[in-house]
């Protein structure tokens, strides 16, 4: 993680015709786009476009078929284990354990990713404070509303401080205000230059990203900042955007 | 390491959390033990006794007084004739038939040896084998009476068959049965379920994109439940050894390493429950109808495999169940040194071994 190349370039997510098929489908179909150090990037589609299969790809879950790509600039084909360490998930279930206490569960994914006892425990009593966590710090987190439970869950995703971190619909089932909540972390990580991946279904969110790529059947048909796009689309908001794009899918649902 | 360790505590925190679940836990080897324990233990009371004899002489009379006298039995039928033997049991006369062959004392004073049939009622074999087991030594007692009244050595055989059950396998088949059950049931279910209900809940996910090796989270997930297994264990022998009274008449440290053997086989098995799994309930399943039924039925703690057809003893042959409990058997009840159960070592060594490699393989699988 202390390679220098890598801390220098600021390309931190590169695809270059990523391509995943299962048999003839092709789920994925040649994407390429880069993904600059602490942007962060809006990943969009309808469902069965294909979002959660790149992802998967990008965090070495799933080897490409086709296609290369660079993920802190290591291979995601060939270097899955450097991957794996240099970024963060949070996914759409909800991802901590229920019954273990919050800090046991901070302990735990410190642990995983290699944290030593004292960082640690320092970092913990820090993140309690900024969450405002104090007085739940003992309780199991299955009794924590889903609001807490997902700002938690994000923060132990960036807990060992990776260079990217993917969120895969990360705020699905809460409030607008919890949302908005949510994204303040979001915004708070990529000041510490941390890159966001993100995937969602909410427009309001695709206007917080910095640029929002919109995938439909396998294939990015709009890659730009979410102003641009609009001008592009002659839209009056993301959800027009995305209405337009989205219409033109040809598969549905999957 | 430090990986690992965070893991392990982990997945105890998982299960001392769970009250319920480690509470049965714990306990069901307890509960089991004593109710399969006392269920089979029967006392052996004024048992139903007939005798068949041909001919009313001194020896046989004597024998028949002695058994009557004894608190053990109760003769309350004399027969004459070998066709009502069969009346005598389906009518539920009596448990024991003692059957002197003809001239019987005549037999015994002339040529020193004279032949008595003990015919038991062994639908309930363990009381078959005690109450076989006083009628023979209390005429082996008359037989030393004679003995020591007369300069010539008299010998009378007596001669034992169980009707019904003729094989007498379940008379101590439950202490190493619900062993092989207890460990089954806590590796491979438990196992299986803790494997399950990460991907269930979707951690499964967050575990695979953490540099964690899978090897790891395989080994922190059977850790807990294999020190469990031996809390069952040890739980288990004491049990059989103080309050049951069955001793262990053979090496305990075969009976150890055969039984890690065994767990090993148990959590390769929930391994690879787990990867064909996908809910809780379905790992539920698969492990309660595809191992406790057939431990239950097919590996002999309840039905002797010898009186199987053969195509379900072919079927008993791989249900690792009945390896261990047949090692178990010829260790603990049989006092037999470790070379009599290679066998059994060695099958259940084979079925670790390719069980290990195909889960091993299953779980790579899922990672792509």
């Amino acid at each position: 993680m202390n390679n220098t190349i890598q801390y220098n370039s600021n390309k931190v997510i590169v695809a270059e015709n990523l391509t995943k098929k299962f048999g003839n489908f092709k789920a994925v179909d040649h994407i390429s786009f880069e993904v600059e150090r602490g942007e962060i990037f809006g990943f969009l589609g309808a469902n069965g476009a294909g979002k959660t299969t790149a992802m998967r790809m990008l965090c070495g879950l799933s080897i490409p078929s086709g296609g290369k790509g660079t993920v802190a600039g290591y291979d995601i084909g060939t270097q899955t284990e450097l991957v794996k360490k240099s970024i963060g998930y949070m996914s759409q279930k909800f991802s901590l354990y229920d019954d273990l206490k919050v800090w046991e569960n901070i302990e735990l994914f410190g642990g995983i990713y290699g944290m030593k006892s004292p960082e640690i425990k320092e970092k913990t009593d820090a993140l309690m404070k900024v969450l405002d966590f104090e007085n739940e710090r003992d309780k199991l987190v299955g009794s924590l509303p889903l609001g807490f439970k997902q700002k938690l869950a994000f923060s132990v995703s960036i807990f060992h401080n990776p260079q990217v971190v993917f969120l895969d619909e990360p705020t699905g089932g809460v409030d607008p205000i919890t949302r908005r909540q949510f994204w303040e972390l979001i915004y708070e990580a990529t000041s510490r230059g941390i890159t966001v991946f993100v995937t969602t279904h909410y427009m309001d969110e695709a206007e917080y990203c910095d640029r929002v790529s919109i995938m439909v059947d396998g294939k990015i048909e709009a890659l730009n900042s979410p102003k641009n796009l609009r001008k592009q689309f002659n839209a009056d908001s993301m959800d027009d955007v995305f209405q337009q794009l989205a219409r033109k899918a040809k598969r549905v649902d999957g | 390491m430090k990986q690992l360790f965070s893991f392990i505590r982990k997945e105890f925190y998982h299960i001392l959390r769970d009250k319920t679940t480690i509470m049965i836990l714990l306990l069901m080897p307890i509960i089991q033990i004593i109710l399969f324990g006392f269920a089979l233990t029967t006392e052996v009371k004024d048992t139903q006794v007939a005798v068949l004899t041909t001919t009313n002489d001194e020896a046989s009379s004597r024998i028949i007084d002695k058994l009557n006298a004894s608190a053990y039995f109760d003769v309350v039928a004399k027969i004459h004739n070998e066709d009502e033997i069969q009346t005598v049991f389906r009518d539920a006369k009596a448990k024991l038939v003692v059957v002197f062959e003809d001239h019987f004392a005549e037999k015994l004073r002339h040529t020193g040896k004279a032949h008595i049939q003990l015919i038991a009622d062994a639908t309930d074999p363990n009381a078959a084998t005690s109450f076989t087991f006083y009628a023979s030594n209390i005429i082996n007692s008359y037989q030393l009476e004679l003995m020591s009244e007369a300069k010539n050595p008299y010998q009378i055989i007596p001669e034992v068959k169980m009707l019904y059950n003729p094989q007498m396998e379940g008379a101590f088949n439950f202490v190493p049965g619900v062993l092989g059950m207890i460990l089954i049931l806590i590796c491979a279910m438990m196992t299986s379920i803790a494997i399950v209900r990460e991907k269930e809940m979707g951690t499964m996910e967050i575990l695979l994109v953490s540099p964690m090796k899978p090897i790891y989270t395989i080994l922190s997930k059977i850790t807990p439940y294999f020190v469990l297994s031996c809390v069952n264990f040890a739980t288990i022998m004491l049990l059989s050894v103080f309050v049951l009274k069955v001793p262990i008449a053979g090496s305990f440290l075969s009976l150890i390493l055969v039984s890690f053997l065994y767990i090993f086989v148990a959590l390769a098995l929930g391994l690879l429950i787990s990867t064909m799994a996908s809910t809780q309930i379905a790992a539920m399943l698969i492990s309660g109808m595809g191992l406790m039924i057939p431990v239950m039925l097919l590996s002999g703690m309840i039905f002797p495999i010898e009186n199987m057809p053969v195509p379900l003893q072919i079927v008993s042959s791989i249900i690792p169940a009945r390896w261990y409990i047949s090692a178990v058997k010829s260790i603990m009840i049989q006092g037999l040194g470790f070379s009599s159960i290679l066998k059994e070592v060695g099958v259940l060594a084979l079925m670790a071994t390719v069980l290990i490699g195909i889960s091993m393989k299953k779980f790579k699988v899922r990672l792509e």
